[in-house]
């Protein structure tokens, strides 16, 4: 079948974007997308292009890396439940079809070029706070800790984000609260994360808020498009630990001003 | 912020402001304030049924305490002015989160209603100060008679015109409402399986008591179920 293409072409982050036309003849309906568009940069490295290959972000190609994602038709991985771009198949597309690709768009996430754009806002966000501070050393029994189920198989749904940016670019407010709440969510509900629980929110969402990420309206187009199916429930949970972070944590006991 | 003593209640607060989150639990209980009185609002109304004597009793009861009138104006007048600053501060960070934008962006499973808040909420604000206008003080109310709520009511919404503007208003105010009011509940970080869709089947039943009855009123001056006696 024959795809008409129309991909934002963008030489680096201060340069000018455009979109432009490309055919893609002869796409097999077995191919993946991102498949589809290897044809199509073989073709232009061929021809030799002006524009070069049309630059996009992949490496696992089996959805568990984060890595690939832009916007297809207007939705970020294409609109297939549960479904990265690079788990996208070209038989849901029809002969004739043309298809609009533009990158993740958001002020925290600055085009690098074409497709691929900088998501170091995420990476700060867990730095700020996404980790349990563990005690090194021989390691500890396993199961020492009881875990009860329903709470390790929330723990394990939120684990689930892959960081792809899907949320953040589904958002008419780019907010990435879908994010930040996975990773929130993931530990607050394990033992291992209680003791950082509320300092972890607090730090993470300010850091959310410093990297200029919209706000939550509670739309759920996030959720949508989540490849890894994050709910809107683990934002609640986010919201909820900000909360009392913000006015159930008392000041040290060594702290001034205390008492 | 530096004038304040860190780990002071205040100081918390503010910073809890500053959060995109503090401004959003702020919009959700201001949001439920002006529920419930537009709740309350509506049952009041709603006496326009029994007659002339009781909804203008009702009207004078309201207004007869002065200290409780001015108390509950300037309660829902600071509640609409948090909301409002919240939402306004939230709106503009929208533009700042996404300077550039789609060429093509298409929505999947957001309703109508949660997507157009920044319209149906600003409509809604226009109403209130046209509304207040029309039936409280009176300026764009062409028979306006202090006192006599019911003629007022009646004769306002014989002209076609601020009839059309109610149906509006009602209108945006049901969209406003049923993504609203399940909203509120989600940004005070309550979402759970087993009751978030009783909240949604709140939202829906508020929307439609609330919107029903408020509309039930114009409707009824006009099909002339009410008010034949008012010339």
């Amino acid at each position: 079948m024959r795809i008409t293409l129309n991909v934002w072409r963008q030489k680096n982050t201060n340069a000018a974007g455009a979109m432009k036309r490309y055919e893609v003849p002869n796409v097999s309906p077995d191919m993946s997308f991102l498949e589809m568009l290897d044809v199509l940069n073989e073709d232009l490295l061929e021809k030799k292009d002006a524009d070069g290959p049309v630059t996009f972000e992949h490496d696992c190609r089996e959805g568990i890396c984060g890595s690939c994602g832009f916007m297809i038709n207007g939705v970020a991985h294409g609109g297939h439940e549960r479904t990265t771009v690079c788990q996208l198949h070209m038989r849901h597309f029809k002969d004739g079809d043309d298809v609009v690709l533009e990158p993740w768009r958001a002020n925290a996430f600055p085009v690098l070029r074409d497709l691929m754009v900088d998501r170091a806002a995420f990476d700060r966000i867990i730095a700020s706070g996404g980790y349990v501070s563990v005690s090194t050393g021989s390691a500890p029994d396993g199961n020492a800790i009881a875990i009860r189920k329903l709470d390790s198989d929330l723990a394990m749904d939120n684990a689930q984000c892959i960081g792809c940016g899907a949320c953040v670019a589904a958002c008419p407010n780019a907010s990435a609260s879908l994010f930040t709440s996975a990773k929130i969510a993931h530990l607050g509900h394990l033992p291992q994360g209680q003791p950082e629980r509320l300092e972890r929110a607090k730090k993470m969402v300010d850091q959310m808020n410093n990297e200029l990420f919209g706000s939550c309206t509670n739309i759920g187009e996030c959720e949508a498009v989540c490849p890894k199916g994050i709910r809107l429930e683990s934002i609640a949970m986010m919201n909820r630990d900000y909360a009392r972070a913000s006015f159930m944590e008392r000041p040290s006991t060594g702290e001034v001003g205390f008492g | 912020m530096a004038a304040v003593a860190t780990n002071s209640t205040l100081h918390r607060t503010l910073e809890f402001w500053q959060a995109s989150i503090g401004k959003k639990t702020v919009m959700a209980v201001t949001g439920g304030i002006l529920v419930g009185f537009t709740l309350v609002h509506m049952a009041g109304n709603l006496q326009i049924y029994l007659g002339a004597d009781v909804l203008n009793h009702y009207g004078q009861l309201l207004k007869s305490n002065v200290a409780v009138l001015w108390g509950a104006r300037l309660f829902l007048l600071a509640s609409v002015c948090l909301h409002l600053t919240a939402a306004f501060q939230l709106w503009s960070l929208k533009a700042k989160a996404r300077p550039v934008a789609y060429q093509k962006l298409a929505p999947t499973k957001s309703s109508y209603a949660s997507r157009t808040m920044y319209v149906s909420g600003p409509i809604l604000l226009f109403f209130i100060i046209y509304h207040l206008s029309h039936l409280t003080t009176g300026q764009t109310h062409p028979q306006f008679d202090e006192g006599d709520v019911y003629r007022n009511v009646v004769l306002g919404f014989r002209q076609p015109v601020a009839f059309a503007a109610y149906l509006i208003a009602m209108g945006c105010l049901g969209f406003h409402l049923i993504h609203g009011v399940w909203s509120a509940f989600q940004s005070l970080g309550i979402n759970h399986p087993k009751y978030t869709p009783k909240i949604r089947n709140l939202a829906t039943g508020l929307t439609a008591l609330i919107v029903g009855g408020n509309l039930s009123i114009p409707v009824a001056v006009m099909l002339r179920l009410i008010g034949n006696d008012v010339q």
